[in-house]
């Protein structure tokens, strides 16, 4: 686990996401982790590549290699620590300590971080190294890179010295590099990365043990990350027009589509609000296409009045919610689970949507297909909600899952000759809600369709549409509506396969209970607790509406007890698997952490403890809840 | 030929086609200038050569925005406010489709304002009419967005203290390329300029004044009213900018002084529609989207064509 430390500026997410790929290039897994700060320049950011030759599904516990560039944009070097921001040039040095593993290596810019910076910020490095079996090399990377190119390339120069330092080929890094570069700018890196290599190989006594492993994969393999997987899902579903604003972490999706909708023959609009940006997807899906938008919760709520109005109107469209910590703004770059109920509930009246947590990579491809189908079908809108985390780490995958069938089909729509034979009033509107559809969506006619006018509202209306608050009327139409969610439940549990994932033994005593973004660290949680010799699995729930009340039943009775795991701070999902299930008070029992750090598995694995033996310790910067009664 | 048959289509329309076979009883009141929008539109449509089906009207909410119950097309009745992002994208999807959005004066320069700015500056080819009252008629007068200062009314007691919006200036401002105001009580103005608006390459803005004989008794009748092209006193070119601003403020000023100004204020024939600002920069495609998805024989590109930026 190697983990760049820099300001924000200084490059460090491409210069890690190229590592990481490098690596991949190479024969491993990989998975990245990303850390930053709500600024645009400076502040203490960091990317955490974790590598192995066997699968890697979380950030894992902690970290064993620091390359501590320094903050080369620090406003404020010369103040002290007990300033507001504190002593900035030295935060991706000094704020890293406490995570690095025993016998983990540092290296850090001493061309910026020199004697004196660390004199002033009294870090103590020695002592601690020698108490931690760190082992630390100080390199002038600022100074090499100056020599041979320009000050920003010295996080080449970090990569060179860790490649060192681990034993690594340098070709993968150096043909990543020749993909995205030419000219001066490609030789000056070139020359840094190999002096950077050479000179720690010729001038350093390596005294620690840590390697890169070695590995092999059977395929070709793609990097990819939460954002990336959901727009490419978009794009293979047959979306060809994104709406938005600018939002952290949205903007990841939205960004994405914006870029490659346009060459896929669609339309990209930024516009003023998210209001409009929900609206527009309305409006675009009404008239045939099909369409998306998203946002994080700030601009979520904003999106409350087109949602309701996509529900009553039965306008297909999909909405991404990528959530970040809350309430109001938050902490903009922080990742969190606390939007459930606002994604569940928001609009008035009673919500007639689908929800789907994705938990990976894959997942978010897989799920963000299945919410436009479901949404095209039974005309309603579908919700994606990714977070934070999802959204922006990155992992490796078989190129081949990718390899897939496009499907454009825009759902229950009618072709001219159909909407000839179909139901008309007198008035000669079509009737595009009719009481007794099938499923619960009534098929429709697209404008500029001969003889299908119809008359969408966001009232309550007659079949042809018509305003009316008809007593028999409402009750009808509300009721075939609400049918469609018990269609859809149907539907998944007969469907291929789960979108909620099993994990562990099946005869287990234990459970654990996650959705969304958690579920893989808290698979590897359940891999240390096997090898400790507990009986534990754990269920991951993507289906958050409608909820998949039998597979959590079969799953929670099979159980003595279980812990919930969740990033927020009032248990939602643990509160919305009671509402839906109405029993199981009594075994659910919840971990939860707030601080705007996801969980490492070494967390979930002590929490446990704690519904095996009351005595046990919570680890810190998480909450237990106790099961009723307990 | 489009996969909507119903666009394009080339043949003799009646007026009576944009009556529902069945006519709602409006909810309108008896003398309400609502009704003047609604004849208005039914003349207009034939001489544009546009028929029902390949037409969408999108409303808000308020009396306004029950124009879509009355009127026989595609209908879209959206939320407060939101009428036009519903309208544009709509545009967008299918630019085939001829596209008008409808409101009040506080749906659309009230709650609606910002996609009202957003819209004219965008450039939308399509029709925005405004339904002017100078209140808030469903909801039982309220002060509204164009109510004069110092109206008093139940939620403005003492008076309103603001100074009312000035709309045909806001739209100039905001990038409308044509902007004209009528009332309900001028039925041949009004049906020449909604032609002119709908026949117009880029976003028309109609600021209709419609009375309010329920709520709003105080304000006239919009009578008499003097249409600034057939005027004497007044001279400006449509196409400047300036003595558009010029004659749109006189206006503006003087409807609060009972003298109604009428006509076209502002005219610009040369700037792209956003269609067409997309289509050159390649952000849109040539032919409407909306068309791939009924035509069977599309193809549609993969994800997988993008892989290879991710090995």
């Amino acid at each position: 686990m190697w983990r760049i430390a820099g300001g924000s500026g200084d490059g460090i997410d491409s210069t890690s996401q190229n590592f990481a790929k490098a690596l991949m290039r190479a024969g491993l897994d990989v998975f990245t982790h990303r850390h930053y700060p709500s600024r645009i320049r400076g502040g203490h950011t960091y990317v955490e590549v974790r590598s192995d030759a066997d699968p890697v599904r979380s950030r894992g516990n902690g970290f064993n290699f620091l390359l501590a560039l320094g903050d080369s944009f620090a406003r404020n070097p010369q103040e002290g620590a007990d300033t507001v921001y504190g002593n900035e040039e030295i935060k991706p040095l000094s704020e890293n300590l406490d995570d690095l593993n025993e016998g983990g290596v540092i290296v850090y810019d001493e061309g910026l971080l020199d004697e004196e910076t660390l004199e002033r910020a009294d870090l103590d490095l020695e002592a601690r190294a020698q108490e931690n079996d760190w082992h630390v090399y100080s390199l002038d990377l600022r100074g090499l890179a100056r020599e041979h190119g320009r000050e920003v390339m010295r996080n080449t120069a970090g990569v060179g010295a860790t490649a060192a330092l681990l034993d690594m080929d340098l070709q993968h890094i150096e043909d990543l590099m020749e993909d995205a570069m030419t000219g001066d700018v490609l030789q000056a890196n070139l020359d840094i990365l190999e002096r950077a290599y050479d000179s720690v190989r010729e001038e350093y006594e390596v005294t620690h043990d840590l390697r890169v492993p070695t590995g092999d994969h059977d395929e070709q393999q793609v990097l990819m990350s939460g954002s990336n997987a959901v727009a490419y899902g978009a794009i293979d579903e047959g979306c060809r027009f994104i709406a938005g604003y600018p939002m952290t972490p949205w903007t990841d999706v939205f960004t994405i589509l914006s870029q490659h909708l346009p060459k896929f023959g669609g339309i990209a609009e930024q516009v003023e609000d998210e209001i409009a940006a929900a609206s527009l997807a309305v409006g675009a899906s009404h008239a045939g296409v099909k369409a998306m938008s998203g946002s994080s919760g700030g601009g979520f709520a904003l999106m409350s009045e087109p949602l309701g109005l996509a529900e009553m109107t039965e306008t297909p469209i999909v909405l991404i919610e990528a959530m970040r910590a809350g309430p109001s703004t938050g902490m903009p770059t922080k990742p969190e689970q606390a939007d459930l109920e606002h994604i569940l509930y928001t609009s008035q009246g009673d919500s007639c949507r689908v929800v789907f947590a994705p938990a990976n990579v894959r997942e978010c491809y897989e799920q963000t297909r299945a919410a436009f189908r479901l949404a095209y079908e039974y005309q309603l809108p579908a919700i994606v909600v990714i977070d934070q985390k999802l959204s922006g780490e990155m992992r490796n995958v078989d190129e081949s899952f990718f390899d897939r069938e496009p499907n454009a089909d825009p759902g229950s729509v009618l072709t001219e000759e159909e909407i000839r034979e179909a139901a008309h009033h007198e008035s000669g509107k079509f009737k595009r809600y009719q009481h007794d559809a099938e499923n619960g969506a009534s098929p429709r006619s697209i404008p500029g369709q001969k003889d299908g006018r119809f008359l969408a509202s966001g009232n309550e209306h007659t079949p042809e549409g018509h305003i009316s608050e008809s007593p028999t009327n409402r009750v009808a139409q509300m009721d075939r509506r609400m049918s469609k969610l018990d269609s859809i439940r149907e539907e998944l549990d007969d469907g291929e396969g789960s979108h909620q994932t099993h994990y562990g033994p099946e005869d287990a005593d234990y459970g654990l209970l996650v959705w969304g973004s958690q579920q893989d660290t808290v698979f590897e949680a359940v891999d240390q607790l096997t090898d400790a010799g507990e009986s534990v699995k754990a269920l991951g729930v993507s289906e958050m509406l409608p909820y998949p009340e039998q597979e959590v039943t079969d799953f929670l009775e099979s159980v003595e007890s279980c812990l919930v795991v969740e990033m927020n701070a009032s248990a939602q999902f643990r509160g919305l698997t009671q509402k839906e299930l109405g029993r199981f008070g009594p075994k659910l029992n919840s971990l939860l952490k707030y601080n705007g750090e996801a969980f490492e598995p070494y967390e979930i694995v002590e929490g446990f403890e704690r519904i095996v033996s009351r005595d046990a310790a919570i680890p810190e910067g998480t909450k237990f809840v106790p099961a009723a009664g307990d | 030929m489009s996969v909507f048959s119903a666009i394009g289509e080339d043949r003799e329309i009646d007026r009576d086609e944009f009556t529902p076979g069945i006519e709602p009883q409006a909810t309108w009141c008896p003398g309400c200038g609502d009704f003047g929008v609604l004849k208005a539109l039914k003349q207009a449509m034939p001489e544009v050569g546009r028929t029902p089906d390949e037409t969408l009207l999108v409303t808000g909410i308020g009396c306004s925005g029950k124009l879509s119950s009355y009127f026989e097309s595609y209908g879209f009745h959206s939320i407060h406010g939101r009428s036009l992002p519903v309208a544009r994208a709509a545009k967008l999807a299918n630019p085939g489709l001829e596209v008008i959005a409808a409101g009040g004066d506080g749906d659309g320069y009230g709650i609606g304002g910002n996609h009202f700015m957003h819209t004219a500056r965008e450039n939308h080819d399509m029709t925005y009419i405004v339904f002017n009252n100078e209140i808030f008629g469903l909801t039982k007068g309220q002060t509204s967005p164009t109510s004069p200062k110092g109206h008093k009314s139940k939620t403005q007691p003492h008076g309103s203290a603001k100074d009312p919006v000035r709309p045909m200036s806001l739209s100039l401002a905001s990038g409308s390329s044509y902007i004209a105001r009528t009332a309900a009580v001028n039925p041949n103005q009004a049906k020449e300029i909604l032609i002119e608006a709908i026949e117009h390459d880029g976003f028309a803005h109609v600021d209709f004044l419609t009375q309010c004989p329920t709520w709003n008794k105080d304000a006239k009748q919009y009578v008499p009213y003097t249409d600034v092209q057939e005027s004497d006193e007044f001279d400006f070119d449509v196409t400047d900018r300036r003595e558009a601003a010029e004659a749109m403020y006189d206006a503006e000023s003087r409807l609060y002084e009972g003298e109604v100004l009428t006509g076209r204020f502002y005219v610009d024939s040369d700037r792209p529609s956003y269609g067409a600002e997309k289509r050159a920069t390649e952000e849109m495609p040539e032919d409407p989207l909306a068309e791939r998805y009924l035509d069977e024989d599309s193809e549609w590109e993969r994800s997988a064509d993008l892989l290879h930026h991710h090995r």
